[in-house]
């Protein structure tokens, strides 16, 4: 029981960045239907932007409180987000409109550009970070168990739950959030009805690699181990969230995220941690079989 | 007017560069030895970086405007050329790579890169089929690649089989779990299916490295026993009984380097002639029907289910006799040799071949993996490159080196068709 | 229902969500003629069409398809066996191979056959007999209704550069091509000029003649009134009229239908 109930803690807060990277997804999925396939790595310079902001305060002995968390995010955020907007430029835009295909092989190129880029400046090795973060509560004692809630966990569970707060209340509140709706139901009819489609389209791919540097910096915090490569796996986990919540779907996104954590952090807990990507890899494939719209997802009838 | 509307462009270019570069290049972390990070600074290299894109930036719109490079699907001034020089253009070629053994020049090097295009080449014909003829969008075909592979290295390991009785099971093993894997996913549509496939290639991947006490895990299997000439042991002892010594050679080891070529070539050309074949058959004007229209499809009676079966399958089955290439090549595999990025290569290599044209995808593994080469000495730099070239390559000609496509029979004159109005298929 | 039908639709009803778009219709068509089936826009025609046609399948009620002295439960059959069992369609928003040349378009129509033929393929690839002449059938069978439909001197263009009318055309050939026993025309007459329009009732006339029926949902009155034998009205998803054209031009409830009600086109 209280095994169980700290794999439920420790599923809970992955599924939470899985979370935040699966609303990239179906936000740049919802709006010019493609898979944003360089999105994971979006993630993962996210993770570097994180750590270099992190190693510069810790030398300079300002890494300390929430605001040094809460600074790291911020230029995470800023600079990823530039990322974000840069790749859709270069690699999406001038493909608008053209073949499904091209803009997908484009966004493979692109990851492998990313990967390859932050290999070269950055260095294959794995980075270490020491524990930024320290300390926890005790929740319950069963036995010799101690079930462990970390304050990361607690930080991950409130940052995430507030950017997300903010994210909605963007999307359902403010002109832009409309124009983004409006060119996800009919972008054509958007444009016709004064609606900048590409200055809307970038800003989604903005938000998107803001939300991501967030789940890149939390997870750098939690894990404390990054390398160039983090973004492939982490990015294709996050897609099967964004598929199993019903691509397109905001909140399906999230839902989707914490359920592939949970089945990640149980399967491995409970059966093997080697196999722990096939059981996510077989929960996409089972959801798209016998689920294909997802969770939340809207079903599609075929106009014939 | 336009100098000026250049020198604001390269400016915003600059800051944009700039909050790129900066952090990610400028600063470095590295770890030191006591296992703390530190920052090593590189402005220069950040700078150099940022002026290459503000120069880069002022030269393009001072030479084509502030108009954004548009992608275009015509057929590009080379195509109409090269389809007519195809008669001969294409004999040509074939030509070079049979003789390539005897031509001045070529030693173990040469041989070994032209096994490796060849290899290549094979794929991509492979790959064309599902890719380019069904239209069914496949981002694990790596992993049928690896089934072959281990399919020759276990069967020769557990039960003795000979090469040339494991090339054939390799390929329909690996047919197999085409079908297998092809029966409950075909049906989705387009990315879902690019993204289950490449989930099936790491599933694959995955097992293959954790299955230790079958596979070898991630040590691999060696020790792949290495083709014979039709029974006739490459042995450099030059004893009774070898190759060298029935046909009263010299043994050599370019011997069997000669017989590897000749054998991945003769397996490329198979797979081509078969796919040429097939594409002036019902199944293959099937298959590209099934990529203009589905719908259409079933509504002339064409059980669709089936029709992209037997092109997953096929695909399927040529990348496991590759991969059974593969083994006895090497002697030695790992599941390191079959990762995503390698199932990456190869679709760039249909897609920039023009998805669907035999010659434009043989050229294209010609020039990515000769191009890959060239770039061998850059190291790291070498993926990075080939990602940029990705990019650029789709963004300035999306449907590839040969947009157009000809019709598969005629009445009069074939003439081809723009790629404007070939379809790609939702899957 | 008579031996004369080629299709009887009985008590169908087709349900999305909450929402009945066909209601419990029934009608059947007459083998060797053509039936329409107008009505208002949103009256449930293509809907109607589309469960016969078995891109959809009913909520309730029977399709039953007549042909060779079987009768073929068309409701039960999944997609691509309607078209084997004799049905053939063609679409409103035109859906040839844009990609490939007409004749090409054809070919892949009578897919089933050479496939049939071909040993499924196998036989094919190594290059047996009995493909060669079944192609040359094949393409026999393509020029003629390259012939009939006036595309003869277009077979070797992609399908997707033919002008509007032309594709029009070419649908309902390569429909032809898979030897229906019935054919089904969503909207045939939709974007022609009246020249166009008077060809195609020419050609569905002499289709009819050459013993396919049809079935037809069409807008254009001049087109429907000209060549139907039978029409069947539709009114919010419910059969208010079926009779032959005299009769429902005169038919009340069918003008009421079109007129009254201020949503017609």
């Amino acid at each position: 029981m209280a095994y169980a109930l700290q794999q439920l803690i420790n599923g809970i807060s992955l599924g939470m960045i899985y979370g935040l990277i699966a609303v990239g997804y179906t936000m740049v999925y919802g709006i010019i239907g493609m898979i944003n396939f360089a999105h994971g790595d979006v993630f993962m310079i996210g993770a570097f932007t994180a750590l270099i902001t992190i190693v510069l305060l810790l030398s300079g002995g300002m890494m300390e409180g929430p605001g040094a968390i809460l600074l790291v995010l911020l230029v995470s955020m800023s600079v990823t987000a530039l990322y974000g907007w840069t790749v859709e430029r270069l690699a999406y835009r001038p493909l608008r409109g053209s073949f499904r295909l091209a803009p997908l092989i484009s966004a493979i190129g692109m990851s492998i550009l990313l990967q390859n880029y932050v290999q070269v400046s950055q260095g294959a090795r794995v980075k270490p970070l020491e524990p930024i973060v320290r300390g926890g509560f005790e929740v319950m004692r069963e036995g010799g168990f101690v079930v462990q809630l970390s304050t990361i966990q607690i930080m991950i569970v409130s940052i995430t739950l507030s950017v997300l707060a903010v994210f909605t209340w963007l999307v359902t509140r403010t002109p832009l959030g409309r124009a983004m709706r409006a060119c996800e139901q009919d972008r054509k009819m958007a444009a016709l009805l004064g609606v900048d489609t590409d200055r809307t389209i970038s800003l989604t791919f903005v938000i998107g690699a803001a939300l991501a540097a967030v789940a890149g910096s939390l997870y750098l915090i939690r894990y404390g181990v990054i390398d160039f490569y983090i973004g492939f796996l982490v990015g294709v986990k996050a897609f099967t969230a964004a598929v199993l919540g019903g691509i397109g779907s905001l909140p399906g996104a999230v839902l989707g995220g914490l359920l592939i954590g949970l089945i990640e952090t149980f399967w491995s807990a409970y059966f093997s941690v080697q196999y722990k990507d096939v059981a996510a890899f077989a929960v996409l494939v089972m959801v798209l079989i016998f689920m294909p719209t997802g969770l939340l997802g809207r079903q599609e009838v075929e106009k014939v | 007017m336009r100098v000026a509307a250049a020198l604001r462009d390269a400016a915003i270019t600059g800051l944009v560069a700039a909050g790129l570069f900066l952090p990610l290049v400028a600063l470095r972390t590295d770890v030191s030895p006591s296992g703390a990070l530190f920052i090593r600074t590189r402005w220069s290299d950040a700078a150099i970086l940022i002026a290459l894109a503000v120069v880069g930036r002022f030269a393009l719109v001072l030479w084509l405007g502030r108009k954004i490079p548009v992608a275009s699907t015509e057929s590009a001034w080379w195509e109409e050329p090269l389809r007519r020089a195809g008669k001969f253009f294409t004999p040509v070629l074939l030509l070079v790579a049979v003789a390539l053994p005897w031509l001045p020049g070529t030693g173990r090097y040469e041989l070994d890169l032209g096994i490796l295009v060849l290899t290549y080449v094979m794929l991509g014909w492979g790959l064309n089929i599902v890719v380019g003829l069904a239209g069914l969008l496949d981002l694990g075909y790596v992993a049928f690649y690896a089934v072959g592979a281990y399919s020759y290295a276990l069967l020769a390991q557990y039960f003795g089989l000979s090469f040339w009785l494991c090339l054939p099971l390799a390929g329909i093993l690996a047919a197999f779990w085409g079908v297998l894997l092809g029966f409950p996913v075909l049906r989705l549509r387009g990315d879902y299916l690019a993204i289950v496939t490449l989930a099936f290639g790491e599933i694959i991947r995955v097992v293959l490295i954790n299955w230790a006490s079958f596979t070898g895990g991630p040590n691999g299997i060696g020790g792949i026993p290495r083709p014979s000439f039709f029974g006739l042991p490459f042995s450099m002892g030059g004893e009774a009984g070898s190759f060298a010594h029935t046909f009263g050679l010299e043994p050599s080891p370019l011997h069997r380097v000669v017989f590897l070529y000749y054998l991945i070539l003769g397996l490329a050309l198979l797979t081509n002639w078969v796919s040429i074949r097939l594409r002036r058959q019902p199944l293959g004007r099937a298959w590209e029907a099934l990529r203009e229209d589905e719908t259409a499809c079933r509504a002339l009676g064409i059980n669709i289910t089936t029709t992209k079966l037997t092109a997953f399958a096929l695909g399927a089955m040529f990348a496991g006799v590759a991969g059974s290439f593969f083994a006895t090549r090497q002697g030695f595999i790992s599941p390191e040799s079959f990762t995503f990025i390698e199932s990456a290569i190869i679709l760039a290599i249909v897609v920039l071949g023009g998805m669907g044209s035999q010659i434009g995808i043989a050229l294209a593994a010609l020039i990515m993996i000769g191009g890959f080469e060239v770039f061998r000495g850059l190291e790291e730099w070498r993926m990075l490159v080939f990602g940029i070239a990705m990019v650029v390559i789709m963004v300035l000609r999306p449907r590839g080196l040969v947009s157009s496509r000809t019709p598969t029979v005629a009445l009069g004159e074939r003439r081809a068709i723009s790629g404007a109005l070939v379809g790609e298929g939702r899957g | 229902m008579s031996q004369a039908a080629i299709l009887s639709v009985e008590a169908v009803t087709m349900r999305f969500g909450g929402l009945t778009a066909v209601n419990a219709v029934s009608f059947a068509a007459e083998r060797g003629a053509i039936t329409a089936i107008i009505g208002p826009n949103g009256a449930g025609k293509t809907t109607l069409f589309n469960c016969i046609t078995g891109f959809y399948r009913p909520s309730e009620g029977a399709i039953t398809l007549h042909h060779e002295g079987r009768d073929t439960a068309l409701h039960r059959l999944a997609g691509h066996k309607i078209a084997r069992a004799g049905v053939a369609r063609t679409f409103q928003n035109i859906r040839l191979f844009q990609g490939m040349t007409a004749l090409e378009n054809l070919l892949v129509a009578q897919h089933n056959r050479l496939m049939a033929a071909t040993g499924f393929g196998i036989g094919a690839v190594l290059g047996l007999s009995r493909y060669p002449a079944a192609e040359r059938d094949a393409i026999d069978r393509a020029r003629h209704w390259l012939e009939m439909t006036a595309l003869l001197d277009r077979a070797d263009d992609p399908a997707g550069s033919l002008p509007y009318g032309a594709q029009r055309r070419l649908e309902i050939a390569r429909a032809m091509c898979t030897e229906p026993a019935l054919l089904c025309l969503d909207e045939p007459a939709a974007g022609l000029n009246p020249r166009e329009s008077e060809a195609l009732s020419a050609l569905l006339r002499s289709i009819r003649d050459g013993g396919c029926s049809l079935l037809l949902i069409e807008h254009d009155m001049s087109v429907v009134m000209g060549i139907s034998d039978r029409i069947v009205v539709l009114d919010h998803g419910a059969k208010i009229a079926d009779a032959a054209p005299a009769v429902i031009r005169a038919d009340a409830r069918v003008i009421a239908a079109y007129l009254g009600e201020g949503d017609e086109e």
